[in-house]
């Protein structure tokens, strides 16, 4: 069966407040990056999955997001599949 | 009166919950996460600490633990179940309470009394308190932002399901300064601060005490 790697892409909700991003800002700013803004700060797996093909892989990484990977309340999910040649 | 405490790797306030139960008259006792069984409690409590460690989200692999399932199955039957710091954020990963708790908004630790109202005493582990009481209880944590959509917000508030809320200051950014809430039912319960670690004189406050009492010495809910 073909692998394939997931990347999943877990943010916090673009309406709720996030400390950590804001703290990463201001530490940018102090070092003179003064163009930064919005700074958000989420966080990324990855894995490799059999599956038949990529549409069942990018399902299959989905349900996890949903059952775990992700909490439906506060945070968005990416996913990002590619097959291993 | 029979009250389970889980007990999760990474619990650390499992064994001063038990023994605020045993305080009044309780009989508190600990299961571990991998039983599958409850033993007949009239009531469980999910205790405060860092349930594997909090990894991917504070709550989130505790609750596939086998003991979850009896917790659930119990609290859908009507069994009161109450959820303390951790245990709030497990109840919630579970879905047995609504909304979530998030990164406090100043980034820092909080470990240090808090002042709480008492919102709602028709729970089972608030009815021993006057609605209005002001407790002084500790909290203890990193994640403790309470969060939910606008309607659940709504929702908490129609239906007098906030149960707990900071009254002075709002320590970490909760939403209309919610520090516990109950279900629709009104039988699960979570919240921020710690009642357990607030039974005894020597420690100079028994404000939490009452939770206990609430639970173990009321009639059957």
């Amino acid at each position: 069966m073909p692998r394939f790697k997931v990347e999943v892409k877990v943010m916090p909700r673009p309406t709720l407040l996030d400390p950590e991003g804001q703290t990463v800002e201001h530490a940018l700013h102090a070092l003179g990056f003064h163009g930064v803004k919005g700074v958000r700060v989420g966080k990324s797996l990855v894995f490799d999955v059999s599956e038949p093909n990529a549409a069942n892989a990018e399902t299959s990484a989905k349900a996890m997001c949903e059952k775990l990977l992700s909490n439906p309340v506060t945070e968005d999910f990416a996913v990002f599949v590619t097959e291993i040649l | 009166m029979r009250v389970a405490v889980v007990q999760f790797p990474g619990s650390n306030c499992d064994e001063d919950t038990v023994r605020a139960v045993t305080g009044v008259g309780g009989r508190g006792y600990l299961v571990w996460h991998r039983e599958s069984e409850l033993r007949e409690p009239d009531a469980v409590i999910v205790p405060g600490g860092f349930a594997y460690g909090d990894h991917l989200r504070a709550g989130a692999i505790a609750r596939f633990s086998p003991i979850m399932r009896a917790v659930t199955a119990f609290a859908n039957d009507g069994g009161p179940v109450l959820g303390i710091c951790n245990g709030f954020q497990v109840l919630c990963e579970a879905g047995l309470l609504q909304g979530a708790l998030m990164r406090n908004r100043d980034q820092l630790f909080l470990s240090r009394p808090v002042s709480v109202r008492v919102e709602s005493i028709e729970t089972p582990f608030t009815s021993a308190y006057q609605k209005g009481d002001i407790l002084s209880l500790p909290v203890a944590h990193g994640e403790g932002r309470y969060v939910a959509s606008p309607e659940t917000l709504a929702e908490l508030e129609r239906e007098h399901r906030v149960v707990l809320r900071y009254a002075a200051d709002n320590p970490n950014g909760s939403a209309r300064d919610i520090a516990g809430i109950t279900n629709q039912r009104r039988n699960v319960v979570g919240m921020m601060p710690h009642p357990e670690r607030a039974v005894d004189s020597i420690v100079g406050n028994e404000a939490g005490r009452a939770v206990f009492e609430s639970v173990v010495l009321s009639p059957a809910h």
